[in-house]
């Protein structure tokens, strides 16, 4: 009940804010037709803080056009919010940083403006998986930043790191493990895939995923916490009292670099990536100007400086990077990583949830 | 003097902003929520209006029987150990002088102010191994190692008994305040024990009150969500935790909503039948 009278009451302030919005937009244009600005969403907190930082302020002086960032809410709220800002003709924000699964959920209802790769000349650095594509062919997205998530460890409890995700199926590790509580954000389906089936690809059939979930159902006698709250699993990893698990490869990192007593590890079958895209909404009218952040940010110097500012993983090639070794070691790794199957968490989102739930609480 | 009966519409106007307000926060978006329980969910989409029972099909089932069940149970279990442990309290309490009662409410208020996060972080330190409660017993030579009792229902139990019991002893305070001290008394003059006139007086003298208070626990304890997930295992989340998964991470909107509905009908249903066996023990 609470949440649907939020949900209301959100939606009502979004086409509120939107009208109020170009009324405020339309009549500065008139006054200062030459002044460009760019309204860009990203995920509130600590990636909004770092951007305003040491992002937007570098591309306002190389470009001249002015950036006012909107904390987006992560999850899907924000999509939702868009869609239907959308729908009047409204555009809270022109580019936003949108999840994977968010990506898919917007090209069904041709939310992103298709990009023009002519006018991204930087977007050739990066890395194939990072370019978001209409099932046409189209360019819906450009990846913005990259993490991962990895295997990590309390080495006062573990003194050798471990080299495989087959750790958690060790029997020697009964009620030590931390696993991230949802089938749509700990990927753990995909780890049991790539471990022990081959690859990925064996979530293909709905036959496969079965055998993969009987596979990932053996992992719970391990598990002590199934967490959607980072901060408990954090803590708990700190203190030994929950010495091995899945978590944010960047935040272990800078853990680690703190005197505490954990480490993040890439086992041999490789870290899970997730990442993040630019987007356009089709509602914007700033074409032009989300080409040029858009290039911008795809060009390998300010993903080094995202390397080094933000902790996220490059989304170009590494060869193009002029991070050392180490800087590049703290955010990302040279093994293959391994990629969620975004497919599946939209086509298939009801079927895992419900197998996923009847696994872990059942 | 002899109350008249309203006589046109304006004599009903004080009633119109309570009305309304009913209606704008409780009406209306449990209305809301009805309506958007018979929507068709649109995988990787949100919803569209229709109407369709596919929602409550999917709930019908042993599995969200047994959370549904759980939770039912844990809500009970909450309820009657905050009275069992309340009515004693504040029965002592109310013999205090004045000045005792109220630094003692007012701490109880202030734990109150604590939130839900709080209480289950500190309980889950509490219960932990590494810092917790055990270590003190081992130290003091009562046990050979500390272990960790939480996740656990336990733990669970203790989080929410811990939360619910502030408003168990404000609720039941008022009633044992104003309670007639003669009837103690006579039970005193006539031989009894104390012990045995709490429980043989002043217990059935607060029949109405203490089902009342069982009520509102149990409800206060169903809509938990929080603790369950920090202190206890999958199999120790209630349905309100579900539900939460569903219209947060899901985005599966008319599936909440059906497991929500279903929620409060099972609760009304439940609290209906307390009060129907509540009216015939009376009469009897």
């Amino acid at each position: 009940m609470d949440t649907i009278l939020k949900k209301a009451v959100t939606r009502r302030a979004v086409l509120a804010a939107g009208a109020l919005g170009t009324a405020m937009l339309a009549m500065p244009s008139v006054l200062r037709a030459q002044d460009k600005s760019l309204k860009v969403g990203v995920y509130g907190g600590y990636f909004k803080n770092s951007f305003d930082k040491n992002i937007f302020p570098e591309f306002t002086k190389a470009t001249g056009i002015a950036v006012e960032s909107v904390a987006e809410p992560t999850g899907e709220a924000w999509l939702v919010q868009l869609e239907q800002a959308a729908k009047a003709g409204a555009a809270p924000a022109d580019i936003s940083m949108m999840s994977q699964v968010a990506m898919i959920k917007g090209q069904s209802t041709e939310l992103w403006t298709p990009l023009d790769a002519a006018k991204l000349p930087n977007s050739k650095n990066l890395l194939d998986r990072f370019i978001n594509k209409y099932p046409d062919g189209r360019i819906a997205g450009i990846g913005a930043v990259a993490w991962y998530i990895t295997l990590v460890t309390n080495t006062d409890v573990f003194k050798e790191a471990p080299t495989s995700w087959q750790a958690f199926w060790d029997p020697a590790n009964a009620d030590k493990l931390g696993l991230l509580a949802l089938v749509s954000n700990s990927f753990l389906l995909e780890v049991t895939a790539k471990t022990f089936f081959g690859g990925t690809n064996a979530l293909d059939t709905e036959e496969g995923i079965l055998k993969v979930f009987d596979k990932l159902a053996e992992v719970k006698p391990n598990v002590r916490l199934w967490y959607r709250d980072e901060a408990q699993f954090e803590q708990a990893l700190k203190s030994g009292e929950i010495p091995m698990g899945q978590y944010y490869h960047d935040v272990t990192g800078l853990a680690a670099s703190e005197g505490h007593p954990v480490r993040s590890t890439f086992p041999k079958e490789g870290g899970i990536q997730d990442s993040g895209c630019w987007a356009l909404s089709r509602a914007s009218k700033k074409v032009d100007e989300a080409h040029i952040f858009i290039d911008y940010m795809s060009q390998p110097a300010i993903q080094a400086t995202l390397s080094r500012k933000v902790g996220t993983a490059p989304t170009v090639k590494r060869e193009l990077l002029d991070l050392s070794d180490k800087e590049f070691a703290a955010v990302s790794s040279d093994i293959e990583p391994i990629l969620p199957r975004y497919d599946l968490l939209t086509s298939k989102a009801d079927f895992l949830n419900q197998k996923w739930t009847e696994l872990i609480v059942g | 003097m002899k109350r008249e009966a309203p006589q046109s519409i304006a004599d009903y106007g004080p009633l119109f902003f309570p009305a309304g307000m009913l209606l704008v926060f409780f009406v209306v978006p449990f209305g809301t929520m009805i309506a958007v329980s018979f929507f068709q969910r649109q995988q990787g989409g949100f919803y569209t209006p229709a109407f369709v029972l596919s929602n409550y099909e999917r709930f019908l089932t042993v599995f969200f029987g047994g959370v549904l069940g759980f939770s039912l149970m844990l809500a009970v279990t909450v309820a009657v150990c905050c009275v069992v442990l309340a009515l004693p309290f504040t029965y002592l309490l109310s013999k205090l002088p004045r000045r005792l009662q109220v630094i003692w409410l007012v701490a109880l208020l202030s734990v109150l102010s604590l939130s839900e996060v709080i209480i289950g972080f500190a309980w889950s330190t509490l219960f932990s191994r590494t810092a917790g409660i055990t270590n003190i017993l081992v130290q003091l030579g009562l046990m050979k190692q500390a272990v960790a009792l939480s996740p656990s229902f336990g733990a669970v139990l203790t989080g929410m008994v811990y939360q619910a019991l502030p408003y168990t002893v404000l609720v039941l305070y008022p009633a044992l305040v104003r309670l007639d001290p003669t009837l103690m008394e006579a039970a005193r003059t006539l031989g009894s024990s104390p012990v045995r006139a709490f429980f043989n007086v002043l217990v059935p003298a607060l029949r109405n009150t203490i089902m009342a208070t069982l009520i509102m626990v149990f409800i206060f304890a169903l809509g938990s969500y929080l603790l369950p997930q920090i202190l206890g295992r999958p199999q120790h989340w209630t349905l309100s935790v579900l539900i939460t998964d569903q219209a947060i991470y899901q985005s599966n909107m008319p599936f909440a909503a059906a497991m929500a509905v279903f929620l409060v009908l099972v609760t009304l249903g439940l609290v209906a039948l307390t009060l129907l066996i509540g009216r015939k023990g009376e009469k009897a």
